[in-house]
């Protein structure tokens, strides 16, 4: 098995589920019916995202485990997703903004993806950045609603930025394993996506008249298993059927 | 806090290509494009259509009930109105 294959696969599978567990928590609870309908969707196409890269992910182990075993019976300490994924949900505008500043994020990495030397993982890419591209038309679209709103939600827009600013950068560190995957063509330089993605936020942000937060200190640690304390709670959750009942099936 | 509903819209949905738009339901956004998004959200997740329209419910007039009986009821005996109720000569036949 090549390690890091294994693991760079994990990671984009980790960061698909991981975000659509958060996503699916508005379920019921979102301020408009339409927009309720609308975030389920869109969670489910990041747990659908999450079932073909965590099958694929299972493969490239080789150790016989499924797409099931990786997500309901790992620890918090084996999940390789980027922190900002697990952050609690937060009011709308949270929500919303973390949405736009992963789904400029995706779009951006799976245009790359498409070209990737994996088939399987290029394949995986093209289905994902049709979903993407509309993700992002719609998050962006809220920030730019909550942001050039009304006095309070352009508030609470800027406190959510805020918020989640020191947590970006981990979506562009460049570890061995990534390394090893630029060199094999199988992934971008995460460096190549940080331009893009930074100009893209600047403007939206500039568009909702909002400001650009200043980074004073940097949170990772979410790539080699190093949570917040947020990921305990949201594993018991989406894991407790699994773990209760060992190979349940509906 | 929302006060109050956003502006209602009536969605239109065209099933396949080359059939009609259909009204297919409702909701409510502040503007078309938040429109357009929830419909497809809404109305289109299980494949149901290639094409969209949205209109403002206020802008689309419809006839009134208590009108039905001056506005439908006098086509009833107008037999004449339709093609079939003439006869065609002869001479006119292919």
């Amino acid at each position: 098995m090549n390690k890091n294959h294994y693991r760079y696969v994990l990671r984009l599978g980790d960061n698909a589920l991981i975000l659509g567990q958060r996503m699916t928590e508005w379920c019921g609870h979102s301020p408009l019916l339409e927009e309720d309908i609308a975030m389920a969707n869109c969670a489910l196409d990041h747990v659908g995202r999450a079932r073909l890269l965590l099958s694929y992910a299972a493969e490239l182990e080789g150790e016989g485990r499924s797409e099931d075993d990786l997500a309901f019976v790992r620890s918090d300490r084996e999940f390789e997703n980027f922190l900002l994924c697990e952050l609690p949900i937060g009011d709308y505008a949270f929500t919303m903004a973390r949405q736009y500043l992963l789904d400029t994020y995706h779009y951006y990495l799976f245009t790359e993806l498409v070209s990737s030397s994996d088939e399987t993982l290029s394949a995986i890419a093209q289905k994902a950045i049709k979903e993407t591209t509309y993700h992002m038309d719609r998050s962006r679209d809220w920030v730019l609603r909550l942001g050039d709103g009304t006095e309070e939600s352009h508030e609470r827009m800027q406190v959510a930025l805020e918020g989640m600013w020191n947590y970006t950068e981990e979506l562009f560190e460049r570890d061995p394993v990534d390394v090893q995957m630029i060199a094999e063509a199988i992934g971008p330089d995460p460096e190549r996506l940080h331009s893009k993605w930074q100009a893209d936020i600047n403007a939206t942000i500039k568009k909702a008249t909002l400001r650009v937060p200043e980074k004073k200190w940097s949170l990772s640690g979410g790539r080699n298993g190093l949570h917040t304390e947020a990921m305990g709670h949201l594993l018991s959750e989406m894991q407790h059927l699994q773990r209760t009942y060992p190979g349940l099936s509906w | 806090m929302l006060k109050g509903h956003l502006p209602l819209w009536e969605v239109f949905v065209r099933g396949r290509r080359g059939l009609d738009h259909k009204h297919i339901g409702s909701l409510h956004a502040s503007d078309a494009g938040q429109a357009m998004k929830s419909a497809r959200d809404t109305y289109t997740r299980r494949q149901e259509g290639v094409s969209i329209w949205v209109v403002r419910a206020e802008d689309i007039h419809a006839s009134q009930f208590e009108n039905d009986a001056s506005f439908f009821d006098p086509a009833e005996d107008k037999v004449y109105r339709h093609p079939t109720f003439y006869e065609v000569p002869e001479e006119l036949k292919l």
